[in-house]
Parts: C-alpha cells; sequence; structure tokens
C-alpha cells in the first residue's frame, strides 16, 4: 500500500509551516528570547480561571448545546453590542467556536468550493489560504503595501474582484502587521463590496487590541450586516489562547449553516471555557484594559527602537505585532532571522511566512514582557551594526 | 502624568527616556514629573524586593496588632510615630476594625522580635495591648509572587 498516495493532493500542496525550521532550532537553544509566538504572555485573569475551575468543581462537565450555553450567547450579545454597536440575536446569529480559527473554518467550508474565489489580501494570518485551498476553492491574493500602511484600498480591491468572488476576507487589526482600518477606509471599501454578491470574512480576533481610537466593524455598517460574517474570540483579548474558545456573528443562515457543520465536526466547543468565557465578558473590563495599556507602552518601545537602529518601521495601531522592514540590510526576511537566531538568540518571523508580499520585513511580537522586549531591542541592534 | 507613578511603581529602574517612549511623552516632561513627585515626597522611595529566603541572613517578620489609647488633641498620628520611630519597625499602618495599629517588625531571631515587644512596644504608656503574629513565610509582596518565575515553557506552535 502506497500510503502517500492516500493522502489527497489538495493536502500535499498545502504549504508547509514556513516558520517550523526556526521553532526546531529554538528548541535546541538556551536563553532565546522569543518574540516569535503570537499570544499573549499574560495568564488568563485569574477570576476568569477562576470561573473555569469552579464549573469544573460544580461538575459541569458535559457538552454544551450545539451552538454554545445560551448564557453565554446572551452575553457575547450584549458584549458586541456595548463595544462595537452590533445587534444579534443570541439564538439565532452567534455560535460559539472552537476558537476564532474553527469559525475561519466553518465560514469558508460552509460557503465556498470548487469554482469560487476567496480574495485574500496578504501578509495575513495563515489559516485563510490553508482552509481556502481545503474547500477547493481558488484563494486570490492582494497584496498589500507598506506606502498603503498595509492597509485594504479600493483600488486594491476593485482589482481583485471577479464575478467568481464567493468571499473576501478583511482581517482587521491585522496579523502580521498590525495594520488597522478605521471607519472612512471601511466606508471606501463597503461602497464597492455592499451591492455584490459576496460575503464578508471579517477577522475581528484582535478588536480589543487597538491604541489609537475604537475598533470599528464593517458590520456595522447596514448595508454590510447581512453579508458579513464576523470573527471574534476569547484568544487574544482576555489571554485565553488554550482555553480555544471563540464565536462568529452573522445572518441567521449563515449561522445555520455553519452549525450543521460544527455539529458533525465538533458538538460544541468546550463548556469550561464556556463558563470561563461568561466571567470573562462579565466581568474581565479592567483586567483587559490593563493588558492593552501594557501592550501600548511595549509597542512605543518597540517601533521607537526599530526605528533608533534605522529600520524603517510603520506605526502598527493595533494587535500586539511590529512589522519593520529590514531591506536595508541586505538579508532577506529568512535570511536575517536565521542569523539573528544563530547569533542574537533573537526568534522573529520572516514576513514570508505571511505570504510573499511579506518579503523584506520581519514580524515582531510584542506579547513579551518589556524587560525582554528591551533586551532583545539591544541584542537585535548590535546584530545588525555586526552586519556592517 | 499619574501613569509615570503607575510605571515606576512596577519597576523603578526604567529611565526617563524608558517612560517617556512607553507613554508617547517627551524625556524632559519626564524628568519634571518626576523630579516634582521626589520634591513633594509623592515617590517616598526607590528599593528592591528582596526574598531574604533565599539569602544567608536571619531574620524574622512580626506582625503586631496594637491597641493604644489615642492623645488628647494628637489623636493617633502622634503615638503611631512613637512607635514607627524605632528601626525595628519596617511598617505602621492605622487600622479599621478591633484594634488601632499593625505594626511590622524585623529582627534576627524570633526572641529578638519578641523582646523588642516585651521591651520598647508594650511598656509605651499609650499601648493597651499587643498581639504578636510571626511570618512564616511570604509568599507575595508589593505586588509581586516570592515563588520562582516559571519557566516560559509553551511549546513551539506555528501561527
Ligand atoms: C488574525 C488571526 N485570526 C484568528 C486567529 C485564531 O485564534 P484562535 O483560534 O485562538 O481564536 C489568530 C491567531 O493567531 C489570528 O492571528
Amino acid at each position: 500500500m502506497n500510503i502517500e498516495e492516500l493522502i489527497l493532493k489538495k493536502v500535499k500542496d498545502l504549504p508547509p509551516s514556513g516558520i517550523r525550521r526556526y521553532f526546531d532550532l529554538l528548541n535546541e537553544m538556551q536563553d532565546v528570547i522569543s518574540l516569535g509566538v503570537g499570544e499573549p504572555d499574560f495568564t488568563t485573569p485569574w477570576s476568569v480561571s477562576e470561573a473555569g475551575i469552579y464549573s469544573l468543581e460544580q461538575g459541569h462537565t458535559h457538552y454544551s448545546s450545539n451552538a454554545g450555553m445560551v448564557r453565554l450567547r446572551e452575553e457575547i450579545s450584549r458584549y458586541v453590542q456595548n463595544n462595537y454597536g452590533l445587534e444579534y440575536d443570541p439564538r439565532s446569529q452567534i455560535l460559539v467556536t472552537v476558537g476564532g480559527s474553527e469559525g475561519i473554518d466553518l465560514a469558508l467550508r460552509a460557503l465556498t468550493g470548487p469554482g469560487d474565489e476567496v480574495v485574500i489580501p496578504e501578509p495575513c494570518f495563515v489559516a485563510y489560504q490553508g482552509c481556502t485551498r481545503l474547500t477547493g476553492a481558488t484563494p486570490v491574493i492582494i497584496n498589500l503595501r507598506a506606502e498603503d500602511q498595509f492597509k485594504l484600498t479600493p483600488e486594491l480591491l476593485e482589482k481583485a474582484l471577479t464575478p467568481r468572488t464567493k468571499a473576501v476576507v478583511i482581517p482587521f487589526p491585522n496579523n502580521p502587521t498590525g495594520a488597522v482600518m478605521n471607519r472612512n477606509e471601511l466606508s471606501a471599501l463597503v461602497r464597492i463590496l455592499k451591492d455584490r454578491d459576496l460575503v464578508v470574512l471579517s477577522d475581528e480576533i484582535y478588536a480589543e487590541l487597538t491604541y489609537q481610537g475604537k475598533h470599528v466593524s464593517i458590520a456595522s455598517f447596514p448595508e454590510m450586516k447581512d453579508k458579513t460574517i464576523v470573527i471574534n474570540g476569547f484568544s487574544k483579548a482576555f489571554a485565553m489562547t488554550g482555553w480555544r474558545l471563540g464565536y462568529a456573528c452573522a445572518h441567521p443562515e449563515f449561522i445555520k449553516a455553519m452549525t450543521k457543520i460544527h455539529q458533525y465536526a465538533i458538538m460544541c466547543a468546550p463548556t469550561t471555557a464556556q463558563h470561563a468565557a461568561i466571567e470573562a465578558l462579565r466581568n474581565a473590563d479592567a483586567d483587559v484594559k490593563e493588558m492593552v495599556r501594557e501592550y501600548n507602552r511595549r509597542r512605543r518601545v518597540l517601533v521607537d527602537g526599530f526605528r533608533q537602529m534605522g529600520l524603517e518601521c510603520f506605526e502598527p495601531l493595533g494587535a500586539f505585532y511590529a512589522f519593520p522592514c529590514i531591506k536595508n540590510t541586505g538579508l532577506s526576511s529568512e535570511e536575517f532571522c536565521e542569523k539573528l537566531l544563530l547569533t542574537e538568540k533573537v526568534l522573529v518571523v520572516p514576513g514570508t511566512a505571511f505570504g510573499k508580499v511579506g518579503e523584506g520585513f520581519i514580524r515582531v511580537c510584542y506579547a513579551s514582557s518589556l524587560e525582554n522586549i528591551i533586551e532583545a531591542l539591544k541584542r537585535i541592534g548590535r546584530f545588525i551594526s555586526g552586519l556592517g | 502624568m499619574e501613569e509615570i507613578l503607575g510605571i515606576l511603581e512596577k519597576n523603578c529602574r526604567y529611565t526617563a527616556e524608558q517612560i517617556a517612549v512607553m507613554t508617547g511623552k517627551n524625556v524632559e516632561e519626564v524628568h519634571e514629573a518626576i523630579r516634582k513627585y521626589e520634591e513633594k515626597n509623592i515617590i517616598v522611595g526607590y528599593t528592591a524586593l528582596v526574598n531574604w529566603e533565599k539569602t544567608c541572613k536571619e531574620s524574622v517578620l512580626a506582625l503586631i496588632e496594637v491597641k493604644v489609647t489615642p492623645q488628647r488633641g494628637e489623636g493617633f498620628d502622634k503615638v503611631a510615630e512613637r512607635i514607627y520611630k524605632f528601626p525595628e519597625v519596617k511598617a505602621c499602618y492605622l487600622m479599621s476594625g478591633s484594634f488601632d495599629l499593625t505594626v511590622i517588625i524585623e529582627g534576627k531571631t524570633m526572641k529578638e522580635a519578641a523582646l523588642f515587644v516585651a521591651e520598647k512596644l508594650a511598656p509605651l504608656e499609650s499601648v493597651l495591648s499587643t498581639s504578636t503574629h510571626f511570618v512564616l513565610k511570604k509568599y507575595k509582596d508589593k505586588g509581586a509572587v516570592f515563588a520562582d518565575k516559571p519557566r516560559d515553557d509553551r511549546e513551539a506552535i506555528f501561527i
């Protein structure tokens, strides 16, 4: 039996994870400062963890309803209303998922397939393209530009749309660039999108992490509401990556379709995490604010540090990444990251891991202590001056 | 500007330059603010948080609940002052509830600490009673956990 032949071609063709290599190196090294992993260094606020523990003590160790506990969906409904002005009915328009990741997968699986095109602006989170390919749909990549601060412009969007476009991914605040889109910039996209038969997949997992003005959801434009699927979750804002909990908000028909897949593939999101999430939405505002304040300080120190050493770094206003340009070092992104890791033991991720257009950039995650960031900057500075 | 206090309270070794970058202010502003805080005794001092248990130094901490009679015209402040001026006293708080002052003292040995109470504190005229509790272990102080920081043993993940 030829085992390899049993594996689907589209799976074999998925690009292997580009930064695996570095992590393998990393595991063998000591004293590495990792600004590589895109997750909060904070542990979950204790009151939230405690609510999870309490639910276990109370014996809440069973499945929840497929779409998630009603109480949680009610809290989510209240939360997105208060924070982003979005109105969703808890019973028909909200689905609790295993992280934002599952929401992305469900939406693409429910809506796209062979013959469909999915517009994906890069650089971006790697899952959109991977999930799109698995459905058999065709990713259509938009190359965002540093001179636009990596925002999606109406010109770039318009060029990418065809009659086959089924879905458009709007990934802001952005991983890996830290770019955000304000209301004006979004409204320019809305003008193009509103009269077309397509779905917008708005990945707003970093919505709470913005540093200049509040996050605006594209779903808050009335003409976009019905055609937008909002993806959000607890991983980033509440430092809950390991709990694996997210949610999708959308038109009842979309939610119904996504729930079907979810019900067969997953049954329901983890119950303990759902109990904890209720506490997070009710009582963790102050914790979130404190984390955001701390990220903001780190962000400023990091960006200032890069500029001091002569690297161009546009100001990231969201998420917890900076995306400095390293072209003037004469190294490719991969060379830069590998050499930096080997000589100075600092892990950052080559921009190319998030799309070809990321060449010449590195992603530096500032979800790490200020002490680490200050030390990492020292090492990166030394590395760059050592290049001559 | 109170943000600066919050930052320094967490870690007083950040330089004015670093704080300026963190907060988006200019360096002169930060220098000036810190100078004012020091002048007004809003910043009372800068210290290191030491876990003496890991050193060879012998020492014990005791928390003493003290009941006192307030002095006419001066209330508790004068009594407190007479107490906190002893160098053995590391902290002294006026309390609500069933006693008046919390006095935290440090001595080399339990005996030394107990003797301080018996010979210096209890005999004071305005001290009505004392109740001494010895600290057996410090878990957390000034917001910092004393246990060794857990190693970051997160496994590599591709995101
Ligand atoms: C842009 C973006 N979307 C979604 C996710 C998925 O997060 P989770 O599945 O933990 O909610 C991530 C995680 O890194 C991300 O960066």
